[in-house]
């Protein structure tokens, strides 16, 4: 096995035997998001049981969601699917009064082709609470993604932006050309226009599901800048859906959100601003510049705040600074953390993730390529489909000082001497825009802080070798 | 279609992959989905477990789903050969492989033949039997394949054991505190003179399983797991098995009579003379153990006739009913287990020592049997003691499904002499903190002067305005005081007189500068 660290991006694919949640865990942050809303999942024992494990402590909560727990009836097609739905979501309607009910199709409802989609629209007429489907399986996609197949079937639902002036601009076609292109080093100087004036023709809606506290704090960004934000997707409840249509702009901010993406673009014919993700302050300022750059606005003091929290930050810093990490990947996250932590002065050997969109993630790409560059640090290896087995010889190899992995590799992988940091818990930890840097860096040093306190105690290494 | 969100038992594969994970060097392969391999993380992070738990999946896609498996599940195990060489491989299907019919037993027919190891399919319907079941069945498959391998072989040996000996079957990982309860049972059977020929699955090696037979007389601890391959060896080779679970001292000296009884069936055949154990428990049930000494306490005299629920799986359940009714004079208002399949034998063991009996495996009839009842102490699993927080009742766990604090680093056996104290313990604990709880809220708390402020910024120089207060509310109620506080800091220092969302972030941005 060769390990080499090259000087371009290079891209590999491997054999997809790796370790991921399900997609279908994303109703535990989702259903929490959209306060009104109730997923239910028509599935098997299995999707329960990972559930029940996966969301731990908010079972025992009421949560607003539940299976639809296929048996054996309803797998021969014994029992009608549509009237067994019908009388769970009656249920559902009884006891919780939703304003959306959320069905989150399984790998069994693909593999009996249970029509969900045909039936969403009738039963919906029939019981008058919008019904919504998301095929959020095993077969087809890796745990984040489950949230993109939810956001990208709640995109139909926005309302259509009524009719207002249609007025291609000079600012359209430009964003266009910006759409996949790379980041702008430096940004034109512009007069700055008039907001209000713009805010009439344009709107900037974002797309990606984060606490509410986390929300704001972006919004709070882009308005510093003189750019309001008219709307998210999700918003908190259901029934805020934003307005979409294309006078619409669009902008991402998480890197799993390439369906949603799409579906913004092709089938609500917004614009979707193609910029890196609002994390780390690189990555917030540049999502930040990428944003006005397309509404012509000049930034206003965003260096002298990106510096200030560097600044923030020289503690975890000095912790981190050359030691390598090894991505296993399993969130999707993996290229704009692993884009972070090179800026931090940390040498990433590989960047294991599920699923690589080049075009959703192309800016996140590039910046990733132009930050490597300047901390004059080797490319990292991306891996796609990685196979977790080899991952593990490669890390023996490579010794990396930290593996970011999935927790079913964790506690082996600590036993024999690799600090690891869990994964998941970038995806619930808050980890967008410039006030949450710190928390990001919380979490990849604990387990080096951890090493701080235990050196020196001679039980690293854990395992009897036979 | 049935409306759920939480299950006591989970699906079929899990207990297979409990079962193969539980054996030494063998593999696991799970002819899944991407995701369904969260046993992994169960095993990681509930066991602690400190190696690589040995289950992979052979990934069902989209492929998968057009055009069949084909060369992948053959590829898969051979490739999982060569990189472990493990002793045998578990072909183990899952709900979405029962639904595509694809030939798993062609795959490891073809495989077998290319491996070194040897390749069986789990032979589980992931429709008809629960975790629990598949545990028991594929146990009993995996010995049986050795069994009959060794049988063809001609290297099965049935002589017994010069000195008596015995298998412990049906200890294995995630088990509620097996790896307690199996040193416990081993100092028993050690303080009895017994050998330990082999413990099942937990550590075992498939290659030993053909000196199975050598035991005098197999144990079963818990009724869940391990019956199916005490018949099988009763029915094959004639051995008996004792499934008396020792929890509680009546209990186990029953268990211990019956140990008793076989060995001195035994003994003249090996010439080894008659064994009389009815000194070891007496000694161990009055002196040694606390628990018979503690039901004659003033302690316990206290808890005679309260209330209390139990609810778990059949083994645990119909222990802790019986301790409790016999062994501590506490009234069981509601006996129940979750193993429906087991419902018979469980309505049998507890009819006389409760008033009444709940079979269901639905948690919010328990749940409701639970708000009826209005038991002192609940005695269930982790669902029933989040039922007790709900309903303001104490809750001691007894049984799976548990949480990560179920397993612990300390010795806490629920079987054996030890296991009583440990009971015991479980309790008397429960019940006081009920009762403590009770006196509080009588006597109005202990703090009886009343707080001034809780914050040590009191609101005279500072206002907040409507959207800070806004997202100050969005903040969970038991950071917010500190964050309150914080931001306050920040603002005076600061100069601020009027807090705004964007003076919160900056004071948050501020600490830990």
């Amino acid at each position: 096995m060769s390990i080499k660290i090259s000087e371009t991006l290079t891209f590999e694919c491997e054999t997809g035997n790796y370790h991921t949640f399900c997609p279908i865990s994303c109703v535990a942050w989702l259903y929490q998001k959209i306060e009104d809303s109730f997923f239910l999942v028509v599935g098997t024992k299995t999707c329960g049981y990972f559930l029940q494990n996966a969301l731990g402590v908010m079972i025992f909560a009421e949560p607003r969601y539940a299976m639809a727990e296929l048996e054996e009836g309803d797998i021969s097609a014994q029992l009608n699917d549509y009237q067994e739905l019908k009388r769970l979501c009656l249920q559902v309607g009884k006891d919780r009064n939703p304003s959306v009910i959320i069905w989150i199709g399984t790998c069994t409802t693909e593999i009996i082709k249970m029509d969900l989609e045909g039936m969403a629209p009738k039963l919906e007429n029939e019981i008058g609470i919008p019904i919504i489907v998301a095929r959020a399986n095993g077969l087809d996609y890796a745990f984040t993604q489950g949230e993109d197949t939810v956001l990208a079937a709640m995109a139909h639902r926005c309302p259509e932006e009524e009719n207002l002036i249609r007025n291609p601009q000079k600012n359209e076609k430009k964003s266009m050309e910006k759409l996949f292109s790379s980041l702008p080093i430096e940004t034109e100087k512009k007069i700055k226009k008039s907001l209000i004036n713009r805010q009439n023709r344009f709107s900037l809606v974002l797309f990606g599901s984060l606490p509410s506290t986390v929300a704001s704090q972006l919004s709070l960004e882009l308005n510093r800048q003189s750019i309001n934000v008219s709307g998210w997707l999700p918003a908190q409840r259901y029934t805020d859906l934003p307005i979409l249509g294309n006078n619409v702009y669009v902008c991402g901010v998480n890197p799993f959100l390439s369906r949603t993406a799409t579906t913004l673009m092709r089938r609500r014919k917004c614009k979707l601003i193609g910029a890196p993700f609002p994390i780390g302050p690189d990555g917030t300022r540049a999502w930040i510049e990428e944003i006005c750059s397309v509404f012509g606005i000049d930034t206003q003091g965003l260096g002298e705040r990106e510096q200030q929290i560097w600044e923030s930050l020289r503690n975890y810093l000095n912790l981190v600074n050359g030691k390598s990490v090894f991505f296993m990947g399993d969130n999707l996250l993996e290229i704009s953390l692993a884009r972070f932590l090179i800026r931090c002065g940390m040498i990433v050997y590989e960047i294991g993730i599920p699923y690589m969109d080049k075009r959703y993630q192309a800016a996140e790409l590039t910046f990733l390529q132009t930050t490597c560059k300047k901390m004059c640090v080797p490319m990292p290896r991306i891996v796609e489909k990685p196979d977790n087995y080899n991952q593990i010889q490669r890390m023996r190899e490579l010794q990396p000082d930290l593996a970011i992995t999935g927790m079913a590799h964790a506690n082996p992988l600590e036993a024999r001497g690799i600090n690891t940091k869990w994964s998941v818990e970038f995806t619930f930890a808050q980890i967008h825009g410039f006030t949450n840097a710190k928390d990001v860096l919380e979490l990849v040093t604990r387990p080096l802080r951890r090493n701080n306190n235990l050196e020196n105690l001679g039980w690293t290494d854990l395992v009897r070798e036979g | 279609m049935k409306l759920a969100y939480w299950m006591y038992a989970g699906p079929a594969h899990i207990g297979t992959l409990r079962v193969a994970s539980s054996f030494k060097n063998v593999h696991a392969i799970m002819h899944a989905p991407l995701g369904d391999d969260y046993f992994n993380v169960m095993r990681s992070m509930l066991e602690r477990e400190r190696d690589f738990t040995p289950v992979t999946a052979s990934i069902v896609d989209r492929h998968v789903l057009a055009r069949g498996s084909q060369e992948k599940v053959v590829d898969n195990i051979s490739r999982k050969d060569k990189q472990e060489r493990p002793d045998l491989i578990l072909l183990t299907p899952t709900c979405t492989s029962s639904i595509l019919q694809e030939d798993l037993q062609n795959f490891v027919d073809r495989a077998s033949t290319i491996s070194d190891s040897d390749v069986i399919l789990a032979d589980v319907n992931h429709y008809r039997v629960n975790e629990i079941q598949a545990a028991d069945r594929t146990l009993e498959q995996v010995v049986r394949y050795y069994l009959e391998k060794a049988r063809r072989q001609g290297n099965l040996n049935l002589s017994l054991t010069d000195k008596p000996s015995a298998n412990i079957i049906g200890i294995f990982t995630l088990g509620f505190h097996n790896q307690h309860d199996c040193r416990e049972l081993k100092r028993l059977l050690k303080d009895l003179g017994i050998e330990i020929n082999q413990v099942i699955p937990e550590g075992g090696l498939v290659e030993n399983l053909h000196q199975l037979p050598k035991a005098w007389f197999n144990l079963v601890p818990y009724r869940e797991v391990g019956l199916m391959t005490a018949k099988y060896l009763e029915k094959e080779f004639g051995m008996s098995y004792i499934s008396t679970t020792p929890m509680g001292v009546v209990d186990i000296a029953n268990c211990i009579r019956q140990i008793e009884e076989r060995i001195n069936l035994l003994s003249p055949i090996s010439l080894n003379g008659k064994v009389n154990y009815e000194p070891y428990i007496d000694e161990q049930t009055r002196f040694i153990s606390q628990a018979a000494w503690f039901s004659r306490s003033i302690d316990c005299q206290n808890l005679t006739g309260k209330k209390a629920v139990v609810f778990g799986d059949a083994t645990h359940a119909a222990s802790i009913t019986k301790i409790l009714a016999c062994e501590m004079g506490i009234r069981v208002s509601c006996a129940g287990t979750y193993c429906k399949h087991d419902g018979e034998w469980f309505k049998e063991q507890v009819q006389n020592f409760c008033d009444e009996i709940l079979v269901t495996d639905d948690h919010t009839e328990v749940g409701d049997m639970i708000a009826r009842i209005e038991p002192s102490a609940i005695f269930g699993t982790q669902m029933e003691r989040h039922i007790g927080k709900r309903l303001d009742i104490p809750c001691g766990v007894i049984s799976s499904p548990v949480h990560i604090q179920n397993f612990t680093l300390g010795y806490r056996p629920f079987l054996g002499y030890e296991g009583t104290n440990q009971v015991a313990d479980l309790v008397y604990n429960s019940f006081t903190l009920g009762m403590e709880d009770h006196l509080l809220e009588i006597f109005g708390g202990h703090d009886t002067k009343e707080v001034i402020t809780k914050s040590l910024s009191t609101d005279t120089d500072l206002t907040w305005n409507s959207e800070s207060q806004l997202e100050l509310n969005k903040i969970p109620g038991f950071v917010r005081g500190k964050i309150k506080r914080n931001t306050e800091k920040f603002a005076r220092q600061n100069g601020v007189a009027k807090i705004t969302v964007e003076i919160m972030y900056a004071a948050k941005e501020a600490l830990n500068a």
